[in-house]
């Protein structure tokens, strides 16, 4: 288990190696000065070079990627060249926001998913087998931005139930902040159990033809401790991993639903400094996504053995 | 009727509705799409505007018609451009393996390594909102996808007999590649790349959505539903249309590729 554990923990040191260095790389592969970009058109020579400067722009390419990876390892990211405030409490502040709605999204998306995704295949062709599998198949087509629209045309706007736009922290007001988490929670949960049920059922299939769920049939297990002994943990393997990678996506993704509900989270925030042109401010929320992104994936592997302990031999 | 029936039936019913509709708003349109009539701003689906207009007096229908013509453009110019790339990547890499393989699949992985959207929208950053900086955005985005399916059939491929015939006829690389291991790796390319449509659309919607799309005010489904925001109260049917047009063709892309998928991969038959 330790030799897994550290195999998969090297594996992923060149991964965070080359995606800090395509970070690093796009930004500069912007067209054009990016000094000038960031200060306009008409800056005088002295703001010119203190730019550079500050930037690290005057010194050699090479240079400049190594002093951008120590200052990455003692924390530092720059600052929004907009609001000059310091990226990374900046952007950790924001992922908090974020990291909320997804992660209350997908818990209770999981929780509807596989209990459902597993009955519609053990009843696999019976008419509910069947709902579920249209259902599901609808919902995964709906947008969430389009569904995160239509809650609040209905629930908002002509049932007046919920409040429209905002945000409110959990954590200064709890009960207003769950009710401002609502719609943008709901909007995502519908999408995603849409996309996770067809996944739970799939692989629920895929198990179910195996031929010791036969023999547990045999020797006289009820159909319930089949389900639970026997499918479901061999089932929940290949939902895991979707799992880590619908995570990973909906940090990127959550910015269309932020932007519906005008949800200061990260998503917008890497949307407002594209908008800015706030390169120190991209640069950083890249980074601390698809950083995200591959530790949560990292994550997923190493629990991988708990439903899975053929892996570890791997 | 069957599940794969209907599958059959009513996904391509809807991406034949669209196909038209995309059609119809490249040869005509009701209205000019990007005409603007103050006179009639915000006017309920009637008789003169079977689905309204919007803020500016534009015509809804018109505007969700010459939208189709450039989702269809971008969705299918997306796709290829990433199908004809990762072939090529994923071929060469597959069948020479060694360093070249190497840096391929490093390149690939360091790819694989973003969430598509964001990927998506770094690529935007620097390539400007217009249509083909969109097309390569998500063209580099969906990319590494086809190529690491493609070198994994390859590698397999290229260790059977009728390949290793092929080199002992003398046949150069590139014909065999081309002629023998090329087309015997497409069957898993074309199921990915009918799921890829619909996640080229999803994405390109939701990039128009966030305003980093094809810019207004060329009309998309994503800009429509973004600029149908402040009016949701008063008209509705602003935020309507554009989503369901774009539900319906995610609905018949996900249907027509379960029936595709059904087709090339038996295995899969009835999941």
């Amino acid at each position: 288990m330790m030799r897994f554990v550290l195999s998969r923990l090297i594996t992923a040191i060149p991964t965070l190696f080359l995606v800090s260095l395509a970070v690093f790389t796009l930004i500069r592969l912007i067209p054009g000065d990016p000094v000038s970009l960031m200060l306009g058109d008409n800056v005088d020579e002295q703001a010119y070079a203190a730019m550079s400067q500050q930037l690290g722009l005057d010194r050699p390419i090479a240079m400049q990627f190594l002093i951008w990876l120590k200052a990455l390892f003692s924390g530092d990211l720059g600052h929004s060249i907009t609001t000059g405030e310091a990226v990374l409490p900046l952007v950790l502040h924001r992922f908090g926001i974020s990291a909320q709605l997804v992660l209350v999204a997908v818990a209770i998306s999981t929780v509807i998913a596989v209990p459902l995704g597993m009955v519609a295949a053990w009843r696999q062709n019976s008419s509910f087998d069947l709902s579920v599998v249209v259902g599901a198949t609808m919902l995964m087509s709906i947008p969430t931005f389009w569904m995160g629209l239509m809650l609040l045309l209905y629930f908002g706007l002509n049932l007046s139930w919920l409040p429209v736009i905002g945000y409110v922290s959990p954590a200064e007001d709890f009960w207003a902040g769950l009710i401002y988490l609502i719609m943008p929670v709901a909007a995502l949960v519908l999408h995603e159990t849409g996309i996770l049920v067809r996944m739970v059922r799939s692989s629920t299939l895929d198990v179910l033809r195996l031929d010791y769920v036969t023999h547990a049939r045999a020797k006289g297990l009820t159909e319930g401790e089949v389900l639970r002994h026997h499918v479901l943990r061999n089932a929940f393997g290949p939902t895991w991993t979707l799992l880590g990678l619908i995570l990973g996506n909906l940090l990127g993704g959550v910015a269309v639903v932020e932007t519906v509900f005008t949800i200061p989270g990260l998503g917008r925030l890497i949307v407002e400094s594209i908008y800015g042109r706030d390169y120190p401010l991209l640069q950083g929320c890249l980074l601390f996504v698809a950083i995200t992104y591959v530790v949560v994936n990292l994550i997923v592997d190493l629990c991988y053995p708990i439903f899975d302990p053929r892996v570890k031999s791997v | 009727m069957s599940l794969g029936k209907t599958n059959k039936y009513l996904g391509g019913f809807l991406i034949a509705f669209f196909l038209t509709a995309a059609f119809l708003g490249w040869v005509w349109t009701p209205f000019d799409p990007l005409a603007v009539d103050l006179r009639s701003k915000l006017q309920a689906p009637g008789a003169v505007h079977p689905l309204g207009t919007d803020e500016y007096g534009r015509d809804v229908l018109s505007r969700l018609l010459a939208a189709a013509r450039t989702s269809v453009t971008i969705s299918i110019l997306t796709v290829s451009f990433a199908v004809f790339f990762g072939i090529i990547l994923g071929s060469v890499s597959g069948y020479a393996r060694g360093w070249v393989d190497r840096v391929v699949m490093l390149f690939t992985d360091t790819l694989l390594a973003f969430p598509s959207i964001l990927l998506a929208l770094a690529l935007l950053s620097i390539l400007g909102a217009n249509m083909y900086g969109v097309v390569l955005a998500l063209g580099f985005a969906y990319m590494p996808t086809v190529t690491r399916v493609v070198r994994g059939a390859v590698m397999s491929l290229r260790e059977q007999e009728f390949i290793e015939a092929s080199r002992l006829m003398g046949h150069p690389v590139l014909y065999t590649l081309r002629c023998h291991i090329v087309p015997n790796c497409l069957a898993p390319v074309i199921v990915i790349a009918t799921s890829m449509f619909g996640s080229v659309l999803l994405t390109e919607s939701a990039l128009s959505f966030l305003g980093l799309g094809v810019p207004p005010p060329a009309p998309t489904w994503g800009n429509m539903l973004a600029s149908a925001r402040p009016y949701m109260g008063q008209a509705a049917w602003l935020g309507i249309f554009p989503g369901l047009c774009i539900s319906m063709t995610l609905l018949g892309i996900n249907l027509l590729g379960d029936y595709i998928r059904d087709r090339f991969d038996p295995r899969m038959r009835g999941l």
